[in-house]
């Protein structure tokens, strides 16, 4: 049986799609979840997607971190379920206290919208096992509040505990903090990043086929091992 | 009824780059002397009487302001 990663849709979600279609691109089921309703549907991961849930009325992620299917994520996450939020969904899960720090407005206020180089810092976690350590990827960046910000304690117990998962390559497009783009929880299970890997799953499409490596690496964690009678 | 007004503002440790840009703009619209702007979000809410101090707290702390970045105040403007 193939691993089963849910999707989660909000009003206002715009990636689902891509995210659908780069977790079926790896070999999992990809399973559509709805904002209000609960039921997690038995899948063996989730990704919260990009977008704009609810308006981004409030504060980014601010109203769907109380959607009724994050009450369902967030009691799954602390007990274990592999949660990948990109984007928006990076936001919501920092706003749901699933993973520290925030996401405030780019430091010099403009939409950034460009192909951007990240270095992989951790891939140990449950989403980047598939690279190696220190590679540099090609993955869209597309947002208007993707500067990381926590307090310096926090900021440095995530590098001095190795949860810095990946790092903006070149210039800080941001003014995120330490050039951080991704963080994972402590146990690598939940990771969050700003950057688009559902975007750039192949040439064709995107700059590159970079961001599979994500997808795969939760498939790898997700699917027993069969061991040949 | 009371009207609650819900404050919150950007931790001063937190870069403001909005406040900035307006804190910029000021000179060449010919205000000068203004050397900072902060910039942050004004709720205004009606309540009834039954909702308490420490419930207007928890949606102030749990809702309108995100704790990690912003600071609030709340306060009951009696009608």
């Amino acid at each position: 049986m193939s691993a089963r990663i849910g999707v989660i849709t909000f009003p206002g979600t715009l990636d689902d799609v891509d995210a659908a279609r780069a977790a079926a691109r790896s070999g999992a089921e990809a399973v559509p979840l709805w904002h209000g309703d609960a039921d997690l549907k038995g899948v063996d991961a989730v990704i919260v997607p990009g977008g704009f849930s609810y308006g981004d009325y409030l504060r980014c992620g601010a109203i769907a971190r109380f959607a009724p299917v994050m009450s369902s994520v967030i009691d799954a996450a602390r007990g274990g379920l592999p949660v990948l939020g990109i984007c928006n969904g990076f936001q919501i899960l920092c706003e749901a206290g699933l993973l520290p720090g925030a996401l405030v407005r780019n430091d010099k206020l403009h939409f950034v919208c460009k192909d951007q180089w990240l270095r992989v810092e951790n891939n140990s976690t449950t989403w980047t096992t598939r690279y190696e350590h220190g590679a540099e990827v090609l993955i869209p960046l597309k947002s208007g509040e993707g500067g990381y910000v926590a307090d310096q304690d926090t900021l440095d117990r995530l590098e001095g505990d190795g949860r810095v998962v990946f790092r903006y390559v070149g210039e800080n497009p941001n003014g995120s903090r330490n050039d951080i783009a991704g963080i994972s929880s402590a146990d690598g299970r939940i990771v969050g990043l700003m950057p688009h890997p559902e975007h750039a799953i192949d040439a064709l499409t995107g700059p590159s086929d970079d961001g599979l490596g994500m997808f795969y690496s939760a498939v790898d964690a997700l699917t027993p091992l069969v061991t040949p009678a | 009824m009371a009207r609650v007004v819900v404050d919150v503002m950007p931790k001063p440790e937190i870069l403001d780059p909005q406040g900035q840009a307006v804190a910029g703009a000021l000179p060449r619209l010919g205000f000068n002397g203004v050397t900072e702007v902060r910039q942050g979000k004004h709720f205004e809410l009606e309540v009834d009487d039954s909702v308490d101090d420490e419930t207007l707290a928890k949606i102030a702390e749990g809702f309108l302001a995100n704790p990690v970045i912003e600071e609030w105040t709340v306060r009951r403007i009696e009608q």
